[in-house]
């Protein structure tokens, strides 16, 4: 019999309910308001108190109504028919709700339990196999989708039945296993985990050790992301971290895409139903919703739903990572979840950490964030989690508890700035501030090696160095003016804006210029500081100004047109001319 | 919102607070209404048998032995062709002096459109203001606020875009206006002729603060009627959130809430955006656009009010006194709209987005030049030059009281070009320069 309970406190979503058995931490309940289940889960038990988080509007619920408990935490379904949908936080398939409008208490099926796939059989009867074992296999459109011992079994089993290649649902028994003490287990298409457990099935994690290309310069050179690295985006409002976010899902190296819209706009998710599955995967020639899945909690929709959607996006990752697939997370904001889990500790009355967060704030996102990364399966192949958040500081101040927990646990730093926002400067991310921890580990240098040129990773450090003499440069202008320093100062302030204005920015709306591949950016890189180790001679710095603003002009021109066409090579030329005219 | 005859009458207040009561009472259920001594108020927290209510219209008077009665139900608005050419109340009851509205009776604060049924927000609302229209196209189904400083003019702007743009219905929701500013407001709908199609949900400064909670929901309920029920395109005006969101931190406040930035209840972020989100473009056909102030204290956006809102709305518009060009201007650098990409260069000409950010790149440009002079430094022609454009382009692109078409807002820009710069300088696509420059 399952524990049940009685409303006996209302605060906005928060409910107190009394319980008249035992209840678990996490353990979900359905309260149930005339007629119409919501679904809840426990997040603190006091005495025969239960505070339970209800994922819906707790408008009309009343004290004593009815609740129920699951004895289960939140969970989701694992299977086939996951990719290209669209779920929300608690993996409800929105795609089959029949309203307009979200009706309280609809939950539908993640997954459809009608469509037949053609299966494979991969293991053989009297194997042993492991939890996350591939049984067999079936295509998720173009994708072989793994069908696995389901996460959950512990220890060993042998492999006593296989079902023959054939077509099924995802219900039918498609082996069946034998454990150690001898007890018999029906193995389907699907499984369930729940969300909040980190899956571990899987030999061991190794330090990442090659690049993840996303086609934006000032990643993939400057501050480049491995396969299965961790990076995030802070910023302010207006600086471009949608966008961005987005340019990395449309071009990133990936073979699944999970992109998590945490209480952000519901015209962003709009934005991706409508352009994916008409844009071309630029690695595959696919559309780009054959890759992706999303999970869309917006603003709008109930708070404590919010904080699931993460979780629900990250096992739903690892799934397919068991599957030797790369998978890239990306998950729109991480700040909307931190509030999310600040208004319940404040309806609870916790003691407020700083900015009235909870005070275990920084160790949920360093757990969270864990969860990525690359690693070895039982049978020797290798699958990824990039993750990449966004984080959007209040007031754009970047001394909060979300950006510097988040701080901790992410390699990669993608500040974004106000100031380049307002010039127009985007990408705006702050070259100087912004780093990638992958830049100093020695086996991604060796990859980049190979992958790039031999030497990049100098070359890179080198080109920061002429933007960061850039900056100090200008200061000095601004504080000396234009005849108070020498020429070699204006000279090395526009070496640096022909690396911002011809590498670091880039077009994310044009054609061409937004996806730039890394052996275009590694010619470009080259161009640019061949110029940039040029010395030049100007009569004065007017020249100097307009001679460099040419050469932008020229570069930028460059950017927009086709690599290596005929108007790439005739601006090439014009910057040689350039070059000709004005070097020493 | 009538009573009903078997309804408890409750005589016993355990505690009162400025904006709040609490009382024992039992099958109460969460959000819905009650009268407390002839006033209307809210179930904002139960605890066991004690109930907290919300009164809109603040407490004072009222004694521990009021009668409480409780409505069974959220608050609710009629809705029907009739709301056309009205005003209300933050009930949603006339204040014009006409009769009570008669139709359906909905719930206000309802349920969130299931974000896959939206469609992509695709339409053009042309303003005539070039601040806006070349910089910052608005697209409907979007959510924008003016931020204003107090002394701006922004709701003699946002009347001016309201009566300019091409919808069936402007809805109205003021919240602490002023009572000249109403009136003004409705000076201005009626000389354009407009009222058959504008509704206004008004509370003044002159009305309790609590109530202004009441005005969004309202508004929005009559703006889902028109957009959901008659596939109407709608504007939404919400006029100042600022006063929304200081009106939610005073109840907060009053229920002991742990504050979080700014003394705002933590939940700040999902209050607006539960209003801000209902904007939408329907499959089929209605939409609702939101236009909204919020006014800053001395221009700072990184007070939560403007930051939250920052983080909801699609992009914001910047108004703020010009000292060059002795203007008020939508500031370029500060304001953004993030669906102009949606209809720039599509329904505009092609040269729009490229034009827009080159003409702002050498607007910034001006700025620098003016931190030169400032600081006491020699300017070099180039310098000059981006002075003179700056001008000139606050005067005749950024100024609030331009009122032209988009295609003669570009051919501006570019005759400006064509004036101080070379085509160089500007940076643009060469095949563009090839086709627009201005011999």
């Amino acid at each position: 019999m399952n524990t049940t309970g009685k409303v006996t406190g209302i605060v906005s979503n928060l409910v107190t309910v009394l319980v008249d058995g035992p209840v678990s931490e996490n353990e979900l309940c359905y309260i149930d308001v005339k007629g119409v289940r919501l679904l809840a889960e426990v997040i603190k038990v006091n005495g025969q108190q239960a505070s339970v988080q209800v994922f819906e509007s707790t408008r009309g619920l009343r004290n004593g109504d009815p609740v129920e408990f699951l004895g289960r935490m939140l969970e989701v379904t694992l299977g086939p028919g996951m990719l290209s949908s669209v779920y929300d936080g608690l993996q409800n398939d929105l795609t089959t709700m029949s309203d307009v409008f979200l009706k309280k208490g609809e939950y539908t099926d993640p997954i459809n339990r009608e469509i037949l796939w053609d299966f494979t059989p991969i293991a053989q009867v009297g194997d042993e196999v492991r939890a996350a074992d591939w049984l067999g296999e079936v295509h998720e459109g173009w994708l072989p989708h793994k069908i696995m011992v389901p996460f959950s079994f512990k220890g060993t089993y042998k492999v006593e039945k296989i079902e023959a290649a054939g077509s099924y649902n995802v219900d039918h028994v498609i082996a069946q296993l034998r454990d150690e003490a001898g007890e018999r287990f029906d193995v389907t298409m699907t499984q369930r985990w729940p969300v909040k457990v980190a899956v571990r099935c899987y030999r061991e994690k190794p330090r990442p050790s090659r690049i993840m290309e996303t086609g934006v310069r000032v990643i993939d050179t400057f501050n480049p992301i491995a396969e299965g690295g961790t990076g995030f985006i802070p910023g302010p409002f207006g600086c471009g971290k949608t966008v961005l976010q987005h340019a990395i899902a449309k071009q990133g190296e990936a073979d699944v895409i999970v992109m998590a819209a945490c209480g952000e706009r519901a015209n962003e998710v709009v934005e991706i139903f409508t352009e994916f599955p008409e844009l071309v995967d630029p690695h595959t020639g696919r559309k780009l919703m054959d890759r992706t899945t999303i999970i869309c909690n917006t603003s709008n929709m109930p708070v404590a739903a919010r904080e699931a959607s993460v979780y629900t996006a990250m096992t739903i990752c690892e799934y397919y990572r068991a599957m030797g697939l790369r998978c890239l997370l990306l998950a729109d904001s991480t700040s909307r979840w931190a509030q999310a889990l600040r208004e319940m500790s404040n309806r609870m009355e916790e003691l407020p950490g700083a900015d009235a967060f909870p005070v275990d704030l920084s160790s949920i996102i360093s757990n969270f964030y864990a969860r990525a990364g690359m690693v070895v399966l039982n049978n020797g192949q290798t699958g990824a989690i990039t993750f990449i958040g966004t984080v959007s500081p209040a007031g754009g101040n970047l001394k909060e508890p979300v950006t510097e927990s988040t701080k901790k646990a992410a390699r990669c730093f993608y500040a974004l700035e106000q100031n380049r926002a307002d010039q127009k400067r985007y990408p705006a991310v702050n070259p100087i501030d912004s780093y990638s921890k992958y830049l100093e580990y020695p086996e991604i240098a060796s990859f980049l090696d190979e992958k790039v040129e031999p030497g990049w990773v100098e070359k890179v450090v080198g080109a920061k160095m002429l933007i960061r003499r850039g900056r100090e440069m200008s200061d000095q202008i601004n504080i000396l003016g234009d005849d108070g320093v020498p020429m070699s100062y204006h000279e090395a302030f526009w070496k640096s804006e022909l690396l911002d204005f011809g590498f670091l920015q880039q077009d994310a709306f044009d054609a061409i210029d937004s996806l730039c591949p890394i052996e275009r950016q590694c010619e470009m890189l080259d161009l640019l500081l061949g110029v940039c180790a040029h010395d030049f001679e100007f009569e004065n710095y007017e020249q100097c100004r307009s001679v460099f603003k040419e050469m932008i002009n020229v570069v930028r021109q460059m950017n927009y047109s086709e690599f290596h066409s005929k108007n790439y090579k005739m601006y090439q030329d014009e910057l040689n001319k350039l070059l000709q005219e004005y070097g020493k | 919102m009538a009573n009903k005859a078997y309804q408890k009458i409750y005589t016993r207040l355990h505690a009162i607070t400025k904006a709040t009561v609490s009382l024992q009472a039992s099958g109460v259920s969460n959000d819905e209404l009650a009268v407390v001594d002839g006033r209307l108020a809210q179930v904002v927290k139960t605890k066991g048998d004690l109930v907290t209510l919300q009164v809109f219209s603040g407490t004072e008077g009222i004694p521990t032995d009021a009668e409480v009665q409780f409505l069974g139900a959220p608050p609710t608005l009629k809705v029907s062709e009739q709301l056309s050419g009205r005003f209300f109340n933050a009930y949603g009851h006339p204040i014009d002096g006409g009769p009570e509205v008669e139709g359906e009776e909905r719930e206000v604060g309802g349920p969130s459109v299931n974000p896959y049924k939206r469609r992509q927000p695709s339409e053009l609302i042309p303003t005539g203001i070039a601040g806006i229209d070349l910089n910052n196209t608005l697209v409907s189904g979007q959510k924008i606020p003016f931020f204003a400083d107090p002394d701006q003019p922004y709701n003699e702007v946002m009347a001016d875009v309201a009566l300019r743009a091409d919808v069936d219905k402007i809805i109205l929701g003021g919240m602490g206006l002023s009572n000249d500013d109403y009136l003004y407001f409705r000076h201005q709908f009626e000389s354009a002729g407009a009222l058959d199609r504008i509704v206004c949900f008004i509370n003044t400064t002159e009305d309790p603060p609590v109530e202004r909670l009441l005005i969004p929901d309202m508004t929005l309920a009559a703006a889902e009627y028109f957009a959901v029920d008659k596939n109407e395109k709608v504007l939404v005006l919400l006029t100042d959130m600022t006063l929304y969101a200081d009106a939610l931190s005073i109840v907060s406040n009053r229920m002991d809430q742990i504050p979080s930035k700014d003394s705002m209840p933590g939940s700040l972020y999902s209050d607006l955006a539960k209003i801000y989100e209902k904007a939408v473009q329907l499959p089929a056909g209605g939409s609702i656009t939101i236009i909204a102030v919020t006014t800053l204290n001395d221009g700072d956006i990184t007070h939560a009010i403007p930051d939250n809102t920052g983080y909801i709305t699609e992009g914001q518009l910047f108004l703020r006194a010009d000292p060059d060009s002795g203007k008020v201007i939508i500031d370029p650098f500060r304001s953004l709209s993030r669906l102009k990409q949606l209809v720039q260069g599509k329904k505009t000409r092609e040269d729009h987005s490229q034009l827009m950010n080159a003409s702002v790149r050498l607007y910034a440009d001006a700025q620098n030049a003016k931190t030169k002079l400032e600081n006491g430094f020699d300017l070099s022609d180039y310098d000059l030059r981006c002075l003179d454009y700056a001008k000139e382009y606050a005067t005749r692109i950024l100024s609030i009281d331009v009122n032209i078409s988009i295609e003669e807002m570009l051919n501006t820009v570019w005759q400006l070009f064509a004036k101080y710069f070379s085509p160089a300088e500007t940076g643009i696509k060469q095949a563009l320069i090839d086709k627009y420059w201005v011999k």
